[in-house]
This record gives structure tokens, C-alpha cells and sequence, in this order.
């Protein structure tokens, strides 16, 4: 039987298989030492043990809570800045160098500033984020509105759109649309955020669970803290996903066609 | 030169458009040169010309898109300034909306003026039967064939009921047959309620076909008028038939014997450049 789009996930899935056993395989003839590469059948043990117990649930639940507000507020701020410099040159000239510079610091060297700002809680991680969230939003609602084709807004003008009848029924749909376009990448950045964040000095979080883990080497833990966050940040990309295919029907999609 | 346009429903006067050079050192481009054009109340003139000769450009400063460097626009004898908002504007390219669907598309401009969405709506799908699209009023622009999104377009911008109808090659990229069933539409609409109508091609048959008046212009830059022919072909017409009238065929060699040459320089310019 060979691999086609319908049976193709039960090689994905062997493919894993196939992964954990080289990693079993390994580790169990002391190839490659455990104390550094850990055991899939602990890693697992201690995934289960997580979620039977009910311990993980606590610390899942706030590293979601921190991506969601990070990705609400960034996608937010992006939305409205990128919308207001897009439409405004003159701001947009001014804060250009600015804008630049922020965007290529490297982000994470804030934590320990928003750690002093907002504490060790769930605030200092949705900053972190925010930050990663808000510029990829913020250069897509740019381009999204730079992007407008002009002959469908002098078309919108000449049937008496006023500049704000023009924002809500052209900028913001043209900027919306790649702004969705950019959803998997903010999301997964929102995602970062919290985690970095958390690992960086938290109290609470799966994040903090890992650096637990690590300070007192437990090789296990960290891979199985790795496994569950890799679970979830395929799920949330499914997420995306499933709202994206919901809100751009207007999209043509690659190579669709529709006949009459 | 200049007749009283005060009863005209445009009068585009002593107009000059010159664009400022793009890099530094080339001259500036005058598209348009000293051209004067006047389309009477419910008045079908076409103004032909070989490709690139500014008609696009003379379009836009009648709609107000453009303001002209040299001479005024005159709509229904007051000067124009801003947008024309007697003018409706039915583009060559796709200009819909494509996040909307046909039927908020064809609603759009009621919508703009402030008429409650569902009387909105129900216009709108009168209109949608009016163009022969009932039923595909919830399909988006990409789900739809050239054909049917000019025809949007088309209802788009009639439902506003503009008095100037400002259209630009709107056919262009039709297929021949789909183009001729178009233009039997559009004359049968126009004559129920004759608007002023400025139509731009580059097909003479197209324009000969459809006006009461053709006006051709010399090839860009510097675009000016030319010729201007009274069309004395009996309405109502069938454009695929009427152009196997004797008197099409007369005309249509009078006014390509203008425009030749034009063409030819045209083709020359676009060859250099």
C-alpha cells in the first residue's frame, strides 16, 4: 500500500511511531545515555500522570489564558496602529526609524523588564507576547491597506463612501483579510510568548513546569512539558485553521474553481 | 472658443493634464492637451483612440478623480470641484468589492447614502433580475465569470440612478459574444430613461454601434480631439446587426480614415517606449 491522500495520515502517525521506537531502542541499550536524552516510556508515563492526576490542567490552562490575551490585545493594537499609520503618512514617516528599530530588537531581552513592570504573574507573559504579536499584525494591516487595489476605492468613492464609510467597508476588510493570512504565525508567536515568558520566571504554567524539571534535571519531565505544549500548539494551529476556512469565503482559494 | 455648455450635462473645457515626472531629470508627461468635450442631456458619445492616449485620464478628471492642471469641468453648468456626484463610474478593471457578495455589492452605494439595509437589499435584487443575475446574489466576485461581474458592476452603479454615466472600455475584456449581448443591455436600459453617457473604447465598432456622437482622439501624449461624428444610425439598434448596415459601413470608413494615422503613431510611441 502506498502512501496517497487517504491513507497518508496513518503514515504520519507510524512515521511517530517509528520515532519514539529509534528513541526507546536507544536509550534502552544505553546508545544514547538517558540521563541526558531522557525514556519515551517515562516521558509518556509522566504525560499520563499529568493529566490523571489533574495537576497539568491548572498549568495549561494559564499558559492558554496568557497566549489568548496576548494574541487579542496584540492582534488589537496592531489592528488599530497599522490601520492609523497605514492611513496617515505623515505619523507613518515619523515613526518609521522607530518602528523598525523595535521590530528587529530581539524581543525576549524585555522579560526581565516586564517581570519588574507587571510581577511574576500572568501579565508579564502576555506583554512578551503582545510584542511578538502585535508587529506581525501591525505589518500585515500596513501592507493589507497599502495593498487596496485603487480602483475599487476610487469605485467605493464615486458610489458616495464617505472616509468612514471607506474604513469600515474597504481598509478594514483589505487589512482583516491579511491579517488572517498572518493568524498562524501570530498565534504561534502568542503561544511563544507565554512560554518564554513563563520560563523565564513564573510561578505557575507549563513553562514553569519545565524549568522545574530542568533544575533538578529531571530529563523526563521536560520532554513530556515539551510533548504537551507541541499537542497544543497543533491544536490551537487547527483552531485557526477551522475560523479561517469560516471567515474568508470571499477568498478564492488556490486553483478553486466554481462552476455555474 | 466658448460656447455656452450652460445646458450641457458635462462640459469639459480647455483641458490640460500634466503629470509631474516620476525621476528626477525627465520631463513632465502631458497626457491630455487644450481638450475640449461636451456631452448633451441624454446625449451616448464615445470617444475612441488608440491604446495609451489619455481617454482613461480624461475620464477621471470628469468623475473629479482628477484634477485637471489647465481647464474647468462644467456639470449641468456649475463648476466641478471635488468628486462628480452626478457622475456614476463603471470601471475597466474589476472594481467590486470582492469581500462583499454580489447582492451587498449592487446595495453598496444605497447603503453609503443611508437607505436601511433591507430596502437596500430588496433594490438591489431588482436589480441583480434587471441584469439577468436573480439567484446569484449570495456569490462572491471570485465565484463569478467576467460577464456576470460587469454586470454587477453595472447594476452597482445604475441603482444609484446617476444622471452622467461615466464608462471606461467597461467591455474590454470580454469575449466578442458575451460583449455584443452587454452592449444590447446596456442600450436597452440607457434608452429607458436616457442618461448622459461618456463611454470610452478603442473598438470604432463598439463606439459606432452605441452613439448618438463619436469623438476620436489623436494619439499621446498630449491627447486632443480630432474628428467628432454625429452617429445617424435609427434607434433601437441591435449592435450585431446594424453593423451590416450600409450607412455603418460609410461611417465606419469615414472615421477610420481619422484615426489611421493616430494608431500608427500610437503603435510607433508604444514601440519606443
Amino acid at each position: 500500500m502506498k502512501p496517497n491522500a487517504n491513507n497518508l495520515w496513518l503514515y504520519q502517525i507510524l512515521l511517530l511511531v517509528a520515532v519514539f521506537v529509534a528513541w526507546h531502542v536507544l536509550t534502552a541499550t544505553e546508545i544514547l545515555p538517558p540521563f541526558f536524552f531522557g525514556k519515551p516510556l517515562t516521558v509518556l508515563e509522566k504525560t499520563w500522570e499529568w493529566f490523571a492526576s489533574g495537576k497539568i490542567y491548572m498549568h495549561l490552562g494559564i499558559t492558554l489564558v496568557e497566549t489568548a490575551l496576548a494574541f487579542i490585545i496584540g492582534t488589537a493594537l496592531g489592528l488599530g496602529i497599522g490601520l492609523w499609520l497605514a492611513l496617515s503618512p505623515l505619523w507613518s514617516a515619523l515613526l518609521d526609524p522607530y518602528i523598525k528599530a523595535m521590530n528587529s530588537m530581539p524581543r525576549v531581552i524585555l522579560a526581565p523588564i516586564f517581570a519588574v513592570w507587571f510581577g511574576l504573574g500572568i501579565l508579564s507573559k502576555v506583554a512578551l507576547g503582545v510584542t511578538l504579536v502585535f508587529f506581525i499584525v501591525f505589518f500585515n494591516v500596513y501592507q493589507g491597506v497599502k495593498e487596496v487595489s485603487p480602483v475599487v476605492l476610487n469605485n467605493a468613492r464615486m458610489l458616495g463612501a464617505s472616509s468612514r464609510q471607506l474604513l469600515r467597508t474597504v481598509y478594514l476588510p483589505s487589512a482583516t483579510s491579511w491579517v488572517f493570512s498572518s493568524l498562524h504565525t501570530s498565534v504561534g508567536m502568542a503561544f511563544v510568548g507565554a512560554v518564554v515568558g513563563e520560563y523565564l520566571g513564573s510561578a505557575a504554567g507549563v513553562g514553569y513546569l519545565i524549568l522545574q524539571a530542568e533544575s533538578v534535571f529531571d530529563i523526563n519531565t521536560v520532554f513530556a512539558g515539551i510533548l504537551v505544549l507541541t499537542a497544543f500548539a497543533l491544536a490551537l494551529d487547527g483552531l485557526v485553521t477551522f475560523a479561517e476556512k469560516r471567515l474568508l469565503v470571499w477568498r478564492p482559494a488556490q486553483g478553486e474553481t466554481e462552476p455555474l | 472658443m466658448s460656447p455656452p455648455n450652460n445646458g450641457a450635462a458635462l462640459a469639459l473645457e480647455n483641458i490640460t493634464v500634466t503629470f509631474a515626472a516620476r525621476s528626477d531629470g525627465a520631463p513632465p508627461y502631458t497626457a491630455v492637451r487644450d481638450t475640449t468635450l461636451v456631452i448633451g442631456r441624454g446625449e451616448f458619445v464615445s470617444v475612441v483612440g488608440p491604446t495609451g492616449c489619455g481617454k482613461s485620464t480624461l475620464l477621471n478628471v470628469a468623475a473629479g478623480l482628477l484634477t485637471p492642471s489647465g481647464g474647468r469641468v462644467l456639470v449641468f453648468g456649475g463648476n466641478l470641484s471635488g468628486l462628480n456626484r452626478c457622475a456614476g463610474y463603471l470601471f475597466q478593471a474589476d472594481a467590486l468589492l470582492p469581500w462583499l457578495s454580489a447582492l451587498d455589492n449592487v446595495a453598496l452605494g444605497l447603503v453609503y447614502r443611508g437607505t436601511p439595509r433591507p430596502e437596500a437589499h430588496e433594490r438591489a435584487r431588482e436589480w441583480l433580475a434587471r441584469v439577468g443575475l436573480s439567484g446569484h446574489g449570495h456569490r462572491y466576485p471570485h465565484q463569478l465569470s467576467g460577464g456576470m461581474k460587469k454586470r454587477v458592476a453595472l447594476a452597482q452603479t445604475l441603482i444609484m440612478d446617476p444622471q452622467i454615466l461615466l464608462m471606461d472600455e467597461p467591455f474590454s475584456a470580454l469575449d466578442i459574444q458575451t460583449r455584443q449581448l452587454m452592449e444590447n443591455e446596456l442600450l436597452d436600459l440607457w434608452s429607458a430613461d436616457r442618461k448622459s453617457v461618456i463611454f470610452i473604447t478603442h473598438d470604432l465598432e463598439e463606439a459606432i454601434s452605441l452613439s448618438d456622437r463619436v469623438v476620436v482622439l489623436s494619439a499621446g501624449p498630449a491627447t486632443h480631439p480630432i474628428g467628432e461624428y454625429p452617429i445617424d444610425l435609427p434607434r433601437p439598434r441591435d449592435v450585431a446587426e446594424i453593423r451590416l448596415t450600409p450607412r455603418f459601413v460609410e461611417l465606419h470608413r469615414d472615421i477610420w480614415h481619422t484615426m489611421k494615422d493616430e494608431v500608427m503613431k500610437g503603435y510607433v510611441q508604444s514601440q519606443k517606449a
